[in-house]
C-alpha cells in the first residue's frame, strides 16, 4: 500500500511539474514573438525594460485565465496595433509585405526563363 | 562609353545613400504605431492610493464627465516637469484628473505629491505594471483623455504648453 501511495505522488508530482514546465515553455514562445516597445530590436522575452517586465507578467495572468496564444496575440494587437507582433497578420496593411516575395520570386524566375529561351534560340 | 557610365552609375548609387542616411539618421527610431483612437476604457480591479481600499475602473471612470488619466511615478524625471500643467488642468470644474502610480514606492510617492502638490481627485495603484497594458501604454508619463468611457485622446509622453491648449480646447 505505501509503495502505491508513494508511486502515485511521484506519478502526481512529475504531472503537476511537467504541466507548469509547459505552461511556461508557451509563455516564453509567446513572449518571443512580440516586440518590445520601447527597447525596439529586442522581443519582450530578452528586454528587461519596465514595459517588457509588465508584459510578461500580464501574458502569465492572461494564460492563466484561460486564454490561448491566438487570443492573447488578439488581445494585444488591439492595444497596440499590428507592430507588437513579429509575426504580423495577413490584412490590407500587409498583404504587400507578404506577397512581395512571392513577387520577387515570379519575377526573378521570368527574367531567368526569358534568358534561357533566348540562349537555347541562339545555339 | 563603358566606364563613363559606370561612374555615373556610382555616383548616383552613393548620391542616394548619402541622401538616405542623410535623411534617415535625423529621425529617431522609436516607432509608434497608430492605434485606433475612441477605443473603450478597460476594466480592472485595484487599490485607491491614499486608503488602499479595493476599487474597479467602474467606480473611477463614471457618467459623462471629461476624465484625464495620468500614469506617473516618483522616480519619473519627466513626470516632474508636466507636473505644473496638471496643476493648471486641476483648477478646471469640468475635468476631473486621475492618477495611476505606476511601479512605485508608497513614500516617496506620497513625498513627491506633498512636495509639489497633489493635482490628482483619486490615485490609484499600479504595481506591477499590467493596468498600463491594459491602457495600451508604454511607459511614464503618459496621459489619456476620457469622455463617456472612450479614450478620446492619448498622450505619450510629458505634456507641454501646447497638449495642454489642446486638452483644454477639447474640453470646453
Amino acid at each position: 500500500m505505501n509503495i502505491l501511495k508513494f508511486l502515485f505522488s511521484v506519478i502526481f508530482l512529475i504531472h503537476c511539474f511537467s504541466s507548469d514546465l509547459k505552461a511556461k515553455n508557451l509563455e516564453i514562445e509567446i513572449t518571443k514573438n512580440l516586440r518590445c516597445l520601447i527597447c525596439q530590436g529586442q522581443s519582450v522575452y530578452d528586454s528587461d525594460s519596465e514595459f517588457a517586465n509588465s508584459l510578461k507578467i500580464l501574458v502569465e495572468k492572461k494564460l492563466n485565465e484561460g486564454l490561448d496564444e491566438k487570443q492573447i496575440y488578439a488581445y494585444l494587437k488591439n492595444k497596440y496595433g499590428d507592430w507588437i507582433l513579429y509575426d504580423p497578420g495577413f490584412s490590407k496593411n500587409t498583404y504587400f509585405l507578404w506577397l512581395l516575395p512571392i513577387l520577387m520570386f515570379v519575377f526573378g524566375g521570368a527574367i531567368i526563363l526569358k534568358k534561357v529561351i533566348l540562349n537555347k534560340k541562339k545555339l | 562609353m563603358r566606364t563613363k557610365i559606370f561612374a555615373l552609375f556610382l555616383i548616383f548609387t552613393f548620391l542616394i545613400i548619402f541622401f538616405v542616411f542623410y535623411k534617415g539618421l535625423q529621425n529617431t527610431n522609436i516607432y509608434t504605431p497608430e492605434t485606433k483612437s475612441e477605443i473603450k476604457i478597460p476594466h480592472f480591479e485595484t487599490k485607491e492610493f491614499f486608503s488602499k481600499d479595493k476599487i474597479n475602473s467602474d467606480q473611477i471612470f463614471i457618467g459623462s464627465d471629461y476624465y484625464l488619466l495620468n500614469i506617473w511615478a516618483s522616480w519619473c524625471v519627466p513626470c516632474k516637469e508636466e507636473h505644473k500643467y496638471l496643476m493648471d488642468l486641476s483648477k478646471k470644474n469640468n475635468i476631473k484628473i486621475i492618477g495611476q502610480n505606476y511601479k512605485d514606492n508608497f513614500d516617496n510617492a506620497k513625498n513627491f505629491l506633498i512636495n509639489l502638490d497633489n493635482p490628482y481627485d483619486l490615485i490609484f495603484l499600479d504595481n506591477d505594471g499590467t493596468i498600463a497594458i491594459e491602457w495600451g501604454a508604454y511607459g511614464v508619463p503618459e496621459t489619456f483623455l476620457i469622455k463617456d468611457n472612450l479614450i478620446i485622446k492619448k498622450i505619450i509622453g510629458p505634456l507641454n504648453e501646447k497638449l495642454l491648449f489642446e486638452i483644454k480646447e477639447l474640453t470646453q
